[in-house]
């Protein structure tokens, strides 16, 4: 009995072997692609491109016409990626659009009160914003309460800061002002804000490669910085996420925290990570918007937070964690701001844009249950 | 090495949480190439000495020895570091996650230099397949999610894991519990692999069969206690069966239901 071996004359492997399940798991190609939780996210980009395509006034798809869509979506995206990586964790931030808010007013703050060079105000901004990402996720780790209810308290907590602070600030005033002129010029400034690779866009109008205005300067003069951070944070975030050790972990705590742990994954550092970088996403954020604006408000980043959830959520995110992609969040933003902007190129009336916004969600979330179930295995 | 110094020993475990006492006193042995069967009841104290042994839980009082050496352990990692890897029921593997990425959850090989160190998937796709094969799945695509794995391959993935990751001494939880027959025999078999390699298997189960089948010895654990070890020459699967239960006559209990317990 103790050798069972001896018994059949095969050894185990083979043994093993006659008993295992026969039935074939070949992998077609199909399947192969079904895996990538970007796929909807990518299906999405491609239906929506083919809507515009269709109805939309053919200069939504000029070179101008693609920078409008992908500002707002940049902005929106380098959140979204942040969100993603956190939701893929296993946690929620809904504090974001509030930390935008408030990054924007200590970062004002910083230039204008205190007075300082720009650089040290971009870097102690991004500290106070990873201490707050911090404390946000050692309150969720330490009391074991959802972070869902952990962030909406946040949510209004840095809100109403940013309320009071404005008005402590300025004087009474919910907006701040001349932050721009405080900025100062150089390379740290056009690292922030302005368009990134004119001179290039300067040589193609010269070769009449893009669009120019009669005396030679080209219709855009290059591209928005923020675009440029959205795409460099994309690649960062989905190498770091497919290709690293931490990006493993990130998997693991969100797929189960008790299983990570058990194989020695550090699972508390990987989601104070998370808060933090969340928090630092929404600090860039800000700092790009109100380097570009030249002006802070209160209202900054309003209900952004959901907006990059479900940008996540349509990139492929599962909402129970352990799940999802950077690149898909990436499309989600993309899909967004083509939305938003793209009805007014139509003869539609733009307050569609959330109807459509919810439909799409509520499809995401449905074509996400359903590829995972078909395509993990999950029963 | 003296041959005869248990790879792990522990002796007189107690476990209190506040005012309940989870554990009073168990001591246990295991040799190399043994397979120790930790049976009990449910609420016999089972879940509780996992969890001391791996690291998860501090105990009151006692001892653990490893290799004759003292230790203790403040997390699962200082387990796993000492060579004792635990192989949890249903908390062993991420349905979600490939089973490379499973299979080096927590101990990814990295290359390259920082910023740019990054895991080397390539040759974790290698060895998985290999130690896959080894153990006769035949994992075509190890990007396979683990949860398109069935559950006795899924429990000898996390075996494997274990094993090639340099364990000395497995704790098998309940591996078998949830299976059907013919996938308890493939972990059975495994089981039984792993021992003829040399490593000490403390495999926790209440079910005497799957315990009789794969075991060298018996120990049998009851509120919080052991009621004794025996090797398997000096114990019938009858007799076990009666120990586990407590001492209640389950031939009597048999006879009142009219058929087989």
């Amino acid at each position: 009995m103790t050798d069972i071996s001896h018994v059949t004359g095969h050894t185990p492997a083979e043994e093993i072997k006659k008993i295992q399940d026969e039935r074939l798991k070949e992998v077609s190609f199909i399947t192969k692609i079904m895996r990538r939780p970007e796929l909807g996210a990518l299906a999405g980009l491609v239906l929506v491109t083919i809507f515009f395509i269709a109805t939309a006034d053919p200069s939504m798809f000029t070179l101008a016409g693609m920078m409008n869509i992908l500002s707002p979506a940049a902005q929106l995206g380098i959140l979204a990626i942040a969100a993603a990586l956190l939701m893929i964790g296993g946690e929620f931030d809904l504090s974001i659009g509030s930390m935008v808010a408030f990054a924007g007013l200590i970062f004002g703050s910083f230039l204008i009160l205190t007075g300082w060079p720009l650089l040290i105000a971009i870097a102690a901004t991004l500290v106070v914003a990873a201490l707050l990402g911090g404390l946000n996720g050692q309150l969720v780790i330490r009391t074991k309460l959802p972070s869902f209810i952990v962030t909406l308290a946040f949510l209004f907590i840095l809100r109403g800061l940013s309320l009071v602070g404005l008005k402590w600030a300025t004087g009474g005033s919910t907006q701040m002002r001349g932050i721009g002129d405080n900025a100062g010029e150089g390379w740290v400034r056009e690292m922030f804000s302005g368009n990134a690779l004119e001179a290039l866009f300067s040589w193609l109008a010269a070769q009449n490669i893009i669009a120019k205005f009669p005396n030679g300067t080209p219709t855009v003069t290059g591209v928005p910085v923020s675009i440029v951070w959205f795409i460099l944070f994309a690649i960062a975030a989905t190498w770091v996420l497919l290709r690293t050790r931490a990006g493993n972990w990130i998997f693991a705590s969100g797929g189960d925290a008790n299983a990570a742990r058990n194989s020695g994954v550090p699972v508390d550092r990987v989601k104070t990570g998370l808060f933090m970088l969340t928090a630092c996403a929404a600090a860039l954020v800000a700092i790009l918007t109100v380097l570009d604006a030249g002006s802070t408000d209160s209202r900054r980043g309003f209900q952004k937070e959901f907006e990059a959830i479900i940008a996540a959520v349509i990139g492929g995110c599962l909402l129970t964690g352990g799940y999802g992609s950077a690149i898909g969040a990436f499309f989600g933003a993309i899909i967004f701001g083509m939305v938003s902007i793209g009805l007014t190129y139509t003869r539609f009336d733009s307050d569609w844009f959330q109807v459509f916004l919810g439909a799409m969600l509520l499809l995401a979330v449905l074509f996400n249950n359903f590829i995972r179930r078909k395509v993990t295995g999950e029963r | 090495m003296d041959k005869n110094v248990p790879l792990i020993e522990f002796r007189d475990l107690v476990k209190h949480f506040g005012s309940v006492i989870a554990l009073s006193g168990v001591s246990l042995s295991v040799q190399r190439g043994e397979v120790m069967c930790l049976l009990g009841d449910n609420g016999a104290g089972k879940s509780t000495l996992i969890k001391t042994l791996s690291g998860v839980h501090r105990p009151t009082s006692g001892e653990v020895l490893v290799d004759g050496h003292h230790m203790t352990f403040t997390s699962p990692r200082d387990a796993l570091d000492a060579g004792i890897a635990t192989v949890y029921q249903d908390l062993a593997m991420i349905p979600l996650m490939s089973v490379t990425r499973n299979f080096f959850m927590g101990r990814e090989p990295v290359k390259g230099i920082w910023p740019f160190r990054n895991v080397d998937f390539d040759h974790c796709d290698a060895v998985t397949r290999e130690e896959m094969l080894k153990i006769g799945i035949d994992v075509r695509d190890p990007h396979q999610a683990v949860g398109t794995l069935s559950g006795g391959e899924r429990q000898c993935v996390a075996i494997a894991r274990a094993v090639y990751f340099g364990a000395k001494v497995l704790i098998l939880d309940e591996p078998t519990s949830a299976l059907g027959v013919a996938q308890t025999s493939m972990v059975l078999k495994y089981i039984h692999q792993v021992r003829s390699k040399g490593l000490g298997v403390i495999f926790i189960t209440h079910n005497v069969r799957h315990a009789y089948a794969v075991g060298d010895r018996f120990t049998v654990l009851n509120r919080g206690k052991t009621l004794g070890t025996y090797a398997k020459s000096d114990i019938a699967i009858d007799e076990l069966q009666n120990l586990m239960a407590g001492g209640k006559e389950l031939q009597a209990l048999s006879s009142e239901l009219g058929g087989m317990v």
